[in-house]
């Protein structure tokens, strides 16, 4: 009905933002006529445009234009010419680059650029005619007047004007240089210089803005020249490539390039549409024409692809400045090998690792090449080499950035990320060294001794992988050890077009990225039922012997599965690391999709990544992997992930212990320490024997007492546990005496950050805590223990027997979770919050042991320390401090503290040891052996 | 071109010009005609689960993915009885199109400023946050939909 092609919001178009000026490396886009009206208008409305603005403005456009190019091939210029001082035709090529602008300059009347680059011009002609020797301290002065001319384009591009900036120091540190030279020479006065660099016959007819008419015949001249040099530079480096020929080349507006590939988005589109329609029927011409239809698109989907595509030297033109600013300015030496600038890539993707890429270079020479005195001794060159390399592998990108420096000592990386909270001690030593180092990915990580301006601020490498993991890339870090390290970075080729698999939940179609995708698992018939377990009722698969959480697509979605239970059709994805098993209604085939972004009313959903247009003309969802793990909950259920323990690590009152889960009648999820079990057994029904009135079991040649826990918990309850066969175990054990608890079934061991925690009034409980976001009741050992026939307290320890504990700790649950150990070992325990209950408590009874947290409100365990020995008939008793990890650095700080010894919270063995060697010295060994005991039945 | 700019200005103020209306269950709505793209019958609409429920599904306008809002759980009316599909009519917003689906397409009217008022203050909430005005016409009114409140999901209750 209506169909306008008028933008409403013509009337608003403000001129900065649509002036579309882009830097040869972004691409280069023209806006048409009808913009270009506008801009007069607000060219005008700026007082700098008359009549012919249109004329002017599109000249200026050019001037921009060709700066910009001229300026990223003086970088690289400036640079080279550092390396090989002597060469006359880079000089010539600079000293004509400079030049030219310089020229545009005046006849266009921006007269503060014109100061400053014939001030350049005039250093630059007095080293091309031998007349003084390039230093560096010359190269950065150009280098310097380079950015100020960058500058400058950047406000003519921005506002038409050449901005309020005037460069007086640095033209006049131009001036000083320049005159240096003449005094030396001929003493000529100040006024004399610029003439002497306009007599130089090139540079005469653009020099003064009054003599426009002749710098307008002689621009074309110039331009004409930096053409042919461009021609002959590319045999002399052929490491760098320029652009190629201007005679065979044409510049394309960008948005025209983005319409087109948005247009063959839409033919590879009905080309699907057009295939799928053509297996439907018989039909030879049909057939034909389809299949060449077909691999048209194809030719012409890569064809306009390419247009798009970059070489990824449009990025690294900058690195050579990069990394000579950085190696002068950390006295370091550095030499930058690109290998492959000219690989190829979308210019979506090009934008995308502008950023990391620069990161990582700028970290190499910071962290990785080390100064050449540290090289010198470890027998290298004192010149570091850094490598860039980028090649195509199997329809993707790779992009290394390697250097030869000290590479990355593993040790450290792990020191760091204790420190950092990242990782705990017993974990660092199991971690690999490949594991290890993907820590250095880890937010808030960096292992810089020094902060410094370049790198190291602790933003930066986990950065760096959430920018490639965003455009579906992967990064790998490899790391020799004195001989350098490596980053290699992967990223696919485009992100406009992406292979994805269809598959159908609820009757929907939805597309999931390749990318993402790992495997395709389909359980047949009765095996669809037998491979799907369930854990406390979270679905997991058993895929070659490791658990996979599963979700099903439905459930997530909120959609009625549409198929029936006989087969189940399992996508099996990957998301940062973390794997799961996606259970769909079924699986259709993977296709070229294009993907499009979804509306702002949608943008909130995580679910999705964006939609596609099927074949059949309709739309489809695309479904991001990774929103779809955490809205279902796969990450992080069973096993939690070190970067959620990062976060919890925030909370002051957070406890890391792993405990053992399981299941026993009404109770869904019951937990003990783990470091209190023994082991997990399994028994037949016919192994159960009644003796003494209870069920018990032969076990490693003892016979060991069942305790049923649903009887326990639950009294009158039928023992349904009891009944299983086999039955579930869990046996605790301490010296010569153990007991089997009867458990419905056991769910998983978590390593788990307890952070909710509420006291339980209920029989056998301690109380009930929040573990793998669900939550979980504790169990009170002590009463299982004294419900199992033996006689507990009769095989106690002997050292223990009568002794008195004292458990100082603000938290009930940590008490409790402490006093079940000690219980079991048969002390008598008594329970303190806080310092005044702990002196209240010491008067009441004798105590043998004072066992504290670090902690211990309201000033810390330290005061506690004070007021005992400031009692002389409390001074003898031995305090053993807990820490909450542990922590050699603080326990050792707490054994210097005078605490007579030190422990991590939670390690009920090292505890139990420690308290036993403080109730009587001569206990020790005793104790000590039985520990070692329990250890081993542990693992 | 002239014209154009004079419309363009003219739909600033909102209080005169062309109005492409539409029925939304017994009301009568009016969107400047400068904001409509087009309109349509009923397309196949691909669901979008979790979405908020006002948002009935995406369309495929052209190799353009369009999002369409249903106007009268947007208002907080019933649900349509009528067998009659509902009509798709795709608005211009800052954010894109977004395809409204209504009950009934109505003509393009001509509005006359003298006959405009600014909403009742009693109007439901629901209708209130997203009416700009209401013209009187003989036999009815027309109200003034603001296309950009309406296609904002945070306007209103729905979140």
């Amino acid at each position: 009905m209506f169909w306008l092609e008028e933008s409403p919001h013509f009337g608003e178009l403000n001129f900065p933002e649509d002036l579309p000026i882009e830097h040869p490396s972004d691409g280069h886009r023209r806006s048409d006529l009808e913009e270009s009206g506008s801009l007069c208008g607000a060219w005008k409305g700026k007082g700098i445009m008359d009549d012919t603005c249109l004329e002017d403005r599109e000249m200026i456009r050019e001037f921009l234009v060709e700066s910009y190019e001229n300026l990223a091939r003086l970088d690289q210029d400036l640079v080279e010419l550092e390396r090989h001082p002597l060469d006359a035709n880079l000089l010539g090529s600079i000293f004509r680059t400079i030049h030219t602008i310089k020229g545009a300059c005046g006849f266009l009347a921006f007269t503060t650029l014109e100061g400053i680059t014939h001030q350049a011009e005039s250093l630059l002609s007095q080293l091309r005619d031998g007349k003084r020797e390039l230093n560096p301290g010359l190269v950065s002065l150009i280098l310097e007047t380079v950015d100020a001319t960058r500058k400058v384009l950047g406000s003519i591009e921005a506002s038409g004007a050449e901005g309020s900036l005037q460069f007086g120091d640095l033209t006049n540190r131009l001036r000083v240089e320049a005159e240096a030279i003449h005094d030396d020479e001929s003493g000529s006065a100040p006024d004399q210089v610029a003439n002497a660099a306009t007599n130089d016959p090139e540079a005469e007819a653009g020099g003064n803005s009054d003599q426009s008419q002749l710098a307008q015949e002689e621009l074309p001249k110039i331009e004409k020249r930096s053409g042919e040099r461009r021609g002959g530079d590319r045999r002399e480096d052929e490491g760098v490539p320029h652009s190629a020929a201007v005679d065979s080349n044409i510049r394309v507006g960008v948005g025209l390039l983005d319409k087109l590939m948005d247009l063959v988005g839409e033919l590879v589109l009905t080309r699907n549409q057009i295939l799928q329609f053509n297996t439907e029927r018989e039909d030879p011409a049909l057939n034909a024409t389809s299949q060449r239809l077909n691999l048209i698109t194809t030719e012409l989907q890569e064809g306009v692809m390419k247009t798009r595509m970059q070489p990824i030297g449009v990025v690294w033109n900058k690195l050579p400045r990069v990394v000579r600013d950085i190696s002068v300015g950390l006295g370091k030496q550095i030499q930058l090998h690109m290998d492959g600038a000219e690989t190829e890539l979308d210019r979506t993707i090009i934008e995308a690792i502008k950023d990391p890429l620069m990161h990582l270079v700028r970290n190499s020479c910071d962290h990785g090449v080390e100064s050449p005195e540290v090289r010198m001794r470890a027998g290298k060159p004192p010149q570091g080499v850094l490598t860039l390399r980028a090649y195509h592998e199997g329809g993707q990108v790779n992009i290394e950035v390697g250097d030869d420096g000290a590479g990355i000592d593993v040790a450290r990386v792990k020191q760091k990320a204790i420190e950092r909270g990242i990782l705990r001690p017993e974990q660092a030593e199991k971690l690999g060294d490949r594991e290890a180092l993907s820590l250095i990915f880890e937010p808030g990580f960096s292992t810089a001794q020094t902060v410094t301006n370049i790198s190291g601020r602790g933003v930066g490498m986990d950065v760096v992988k959430s920018h490639i993991e965003k455009i579906g890339g992967v990064v790998d870090l490899y790391s020799r050890p004195g001989e350098g390290a490596t980053v290699k970075i992967r990223i696919p080729l485009t992100l406009a077009i992406i292979p994805g698999l269809v598959i159908i939940s609820g009757g929907e179609r939805f597309v999931i990225p390749q990318v993402s995708l790992l495997e395709l698992i389909r359980l047949e018939g009765d095996s669809a039922g037998k491979h799907i377990e369930y854990v406390h009722g979270t679905p997991v698969y058993r895929r070659r012997g490791s658990l996979l959480p599963i979700t099903y697509l439905n459930q997530v979605l909120g959609l009625k599965s549409t198929v029936g239970a006989e087969a189940v059709n399992m996508v099996v994805l990957q998301a940062e690391d973390r794997q799961f098993g996606l259970v769909v209604d079924g699986i259709y085939d993977t296709q070229e999709i294009v993907v499009k972004p979804l509306g702002k009313q949608l943008k909130g959903l995580t679910l999705y990544a964006g939609a596609t247009i099927m074949g059949d003309g309709r739309v489809a969802l695309i479904l991001d992997v990774l929103g779809i793990g955490q809205r279902s909950g796969v990450f992080g259920e069973l096993r939690e992930s070190a970067r959620v323990v990062d976060k919890q690590k925030a909370q002051s009152t957070m406890e890391q212990q792993r405990l053992l889960l399981f299941r026993s009648g009404s109770f869904d999820r019951l937990a003990v320490p783990l470091s209190l079990v023994a082991r997990l057994e399994e028994f037949p029904q016919s192994a159960i024997e009644h003796a003494g009135g209870g069920q018990v079991v032969q076990y490693r040649e003892r016979i060991l007492p069942l305790v049923s826990l649903r009887a326990v918990l639950e009294s009158g309850a039928s023992d349904e546990g009891m009944a299983a066969d086999p039955v579930q175990v869990v046996v605790f054990n301490d010296g010569d005496i153990s007991v089997g608890m009867v458990v419905d079934q056991i769910l998983d061991v978590a390593e788990e950050a307890v952070t909710v925690r509420q006291k339980s009034g209920r029989k056998g409980l301690l109380g009930s805590a929040v573990v793998g976001k669900r939550v979980t009741d504790f169990l009170d050992l002590n009463l299982v223990l004294r419900e199992s026939k033996q006689a507990w307290s009769a095989g106690a320890d002997e050292h223990a027997r009568g002794k008195t504990v004292l458990v100082a700790d603000t938290s009930a649950f940590s008490r409790g979770m402490i006093r079940g150990g000690l219980d079991m070992a048969g002390y008598s325990v008594v329970e303190a919050a806080n310092l005044d209950e702990v002196m209240r408590k010491l008067e009441q009874q004798t105590v043998d042991v004072i066992v504290t947290a670090l902690e211990l409100p309201p000033n810390g365990s330290s005061s506690l320390l004070t007021a005992l020995r400031a009692r002389p008939e409390l001074r003898r008793i031995p305090i053993l401090a807990l820490v909450d990890s542990f922590d050699p650095v603080r326990i050792s700080a707490a054994q210097t503290a005078g605490f007579e010894d030190c422990q991590a919270k939670f390690d009920g063995l090292l505890v139990l040891e420690s308290v036993a060697r403080l109730v009587s010295p001569k206990a020790v060994v005793e104790a000590t052996a039985e520990c070692v005991g329990c250890a081993v039945e542990v693992r | 071109m002239a014209n154009d700019m004079t419309a363009t200005k003219s739909m600033a103020t909102h209080t005169s010009g062309q109005f492409s209306t539409f029925f939304v269950a017994d009301l009568f709505f009016g969107v400047d005609v400068l904001h409509v793209q087009e309109v349509l019958r009923s397309q196949h609409m691909t669901p979008v689960p979790q979405a908020p429920e006002v948002i009935e599904g995406l369309i495929n306008l052209r190799g353009q993915i369009v999002t369409a809002i249903d106007m009268r759980r947007r208002l907080l009316l019933p649900p349509n009885t009528a067998d009659q599909a509902s009509m798709n009519m795709v608005v211009r917003t800052a954010d894109g199109a977004v395809s409204l689906l209504v009950d009934e397409i109505g003509d393009v009217l001509d509005m006359d400023v003298s006959t405009y008022e600014q909403p009742p203050e009693n109007l439901a909430p629901a209708a209130r946050d997203l009416i700009r005005g209401v013209y009187k016409l003989k036999d009815r009114l027309l109200l003034v939909l603001d296309e950009e409140r309406t296609v904002d999901l945070t306007v209103g209750r729905v979140a």
